[in-house]
Formats: C-alpha cells, structure tokens, sequence
C-alpha cells in the first residue's frame, strides 16, 4: 500500500519542536509534483463537453492540483487527449507531446482517444498510444465526471509510486 | 408555391428526361453535359440562389459508376430541386459550378477528396478533408475499410 502522508520524524529534541525533517527524496519529489499536475487540454471532440463539467465547480479537478489548463504545452506536466485523434491532427499531437518538458504524463481522455473507440476507418487513428506512451487511460463515451476524477488519482498514485531522477545523465 | 414544378420541369427537362418527384422536391436526371446550362436556367430564370450541396454516390458495380447529385434552394420561392448526373470510372468528369456559386468551390473539393470526381474548372482540387499524401478516395466502395495512412510513424 502507497503511504498517503510522508512520514515525518521529529528529531528527538526536547524543545518538541521541527527542527528535522527526513524522507526519501523520491517520496518528497513525488508528493509535490501529485498536487501540482498542470495540464494541458488537447480537445478534439466531444469529450470536451465533459472535461468542462470535470474541470468545473461541481466537480472541481482543483482538489487534486489539476484545476489550471496552461495553454501552452511548455509549461503543462499532463497531456489529457480528449477526444478523437485523427490522422491529420496526429502530428500535431506528436509536435504538442514533444514540446512538453520532462516530467510529463498522458491522459487518454474518453474512448476514442484510449482505442480509437467505435472508428475503425481510414480517418481515425485507433488510440493515441499508437503515437505517444500513455500513462492512464479513462474510457467511456464521454467518461463520467467521477471517473476522470479516478483517473486523476490513480495517476496521482503512479506519481507517488515512480522515481524522480533530479540530476540526469545529461545535466 | 410561387413557383410551378411543371413550369421548372418543362424549362429545365426535354420530355424525354427522367424525373421524379421526392417530398415535393423536383428530381431531375441529367447528361454531364447538360448540367451546367440547366444549373445556370435555374439561377438566372427561377432564382435559385442557394447552393446546398454537391455529393457522389458510388453504385458499384453499376455502369456507369457514379452518380453525381446537387441540391438548389430558392429563398425567394422556397422551392428545393435535385439535379442528378451520372459519370462513368474511366472519366469522372463534370462541369464545375464555381463560375455560378462561389460556394460551389469547398463542396466540390470534399467530393473531389472523398469520391475522386473531377470537377472541370475547379481552380483549386487540393485536398480539404484529407491530407497531402492520401492515397486513393476512402469513400469509393472500393477503399478498404481498414486501410490506414498514417502521417506519424507508430511506436515500437
């Protein structure tokens, strides 16, 4: 089971105040960066429909961190693919994800972009995962509000669960 | 209505034409060549004003294959009217309507992309709904169903 809370040792000081902290850096990292997934719509359909009731206050993606879209994908942590993809519109996706900083994780939002859904033809490309790794997948024609909401905790869980390299090879 | 169908029958249609009428709307069978002079009759003479839509339909295997149809409406007369065209697979060719309707121009782009009918005099057959590179018309009843051209390449 995914610890909720970091565990917190208060050093063993007997003014009983914080004066340390210890955790791992992953659990740290990974915590802070689940509340705070910034994403960015890649609305194509329908589906958009539902990712404005989500995204709105009944629902309110706020609670989980994921309440401002940034319009640009520089600055965005998830791609949620709302809608159908289309072979004209994959390279833009493609050109969208890659324009994404690292860490980034994908939301294939609604059938048609989990596996193409009922299009199975010559215009509609059969799930976004032929094209971009997808992180997390939310079916339904749309997706039920409560449903994308799981979607986004569970890939809150994923975030807390994976490793967070600081420094990489490269730097 | 203003405007008698039997009036626009007979103006549009020698005797010997096919016509029908469906929910009141005129259908009227055409040679290729005739269209655009019956099309010009019914915007100068019963003004037809409004170009609705030009689409194909594929009867394979019938000879000749495809079948070429246009609506007009007339906001004066509230009147709707089909013309009907047949155009074999060896030439696919019609008149394009763009020097009458300037509308005509997207329309008969989509039916160009989706049913690889050539419209004579169009300026500009580039593809609208498809991409550059897409081979074939995905809607003849000979494009396979499954058939994918994909513009990115897939993972693994």
């Amino acid at each position: 089971m995914v610890p909720k809370t970091i565990p917190i040792h208060a050093a063993t000081s007997k003014s009983a105040a914080f004066e340390y902290l210890t955790t791992k850096k992953d659990e740290l990292i990974g915590w802070a960066r689940k509340f705070s997934i910034f994403p960015y719509p890649f609305v194509t359909a329908c589906c958009a429909m539902e990712f404005m009731a989500v995204s709105s206050s009944p629902y309110d993606t706020d609670r989980f961190g994921a309440a401002l879209p940034r319009f640009s994908p520089r600055q965005a942590d998830l791609l949620m693919v709302v809608g159908t993809v289309t072979h004209k519109q994959a390279p833009i996706l493609l050109k969208v994800y890659e324009q994404m900083c690292e860490p980034k994780w994908v939301m294939a939002f609604g059938v048609c972009a989990s596996s193409g859904g009922f299009y199975q033809n010559y215009a509609a490309v059969a799930g976004i995962d032929k094209i971009i790794p997808v992180d997390i997948y939310v079916p339904g024609c749309p997706p039920r509000p409560e449903m994308v909401i799981d979607g986004i905790m569970q890939l809150q869980d994923k975030i807390a669960r994976s490793r967070h390299p600081i420094v990489t090879k490269g730097f | 209505m203003a405007v008698e169908l039997v009036v626009l029958q007979q103006r549009l249609a020698p005797p010997d034409y096919e016509v029908a009428l469906a929910r009141d709307m005129l259908v009227v069978h055409l040679p290729p060549a005739r269209l655009l002079e019956a099309v010009r009759i019914l915007q100068a003479e019963f003004h037809f004003d409004l170009f609705l839509d030009v689409t194909a339909v594929d009867w394979l295997p019938r000879q000749p294959r495809f079948e070429v149809v246009y609506h007009f409406y007339s906001t004066r007369h509230f009147v709707r009217v089909r013309l009907k065209t047949t155009v074999p697979e060896s030439d696919p060719t019609v008149d394009s309507l763009v020097s009458l309707y300037g509308s005509a121009g997207y329309m008969e782009r989509e039916c160009h992309d989706m049913y690889g009918i050539a419209f004579r005099g169009n300026p500009d057959l580039r593809p609208i709904l498809l991409y550059e590179g897409f081979v074939g018309h995905p809607l003849r009843k000979d494009y396979p169903k499954l058939k994918e051209q994909p513009l990115v390449p897939y993972r693994k």
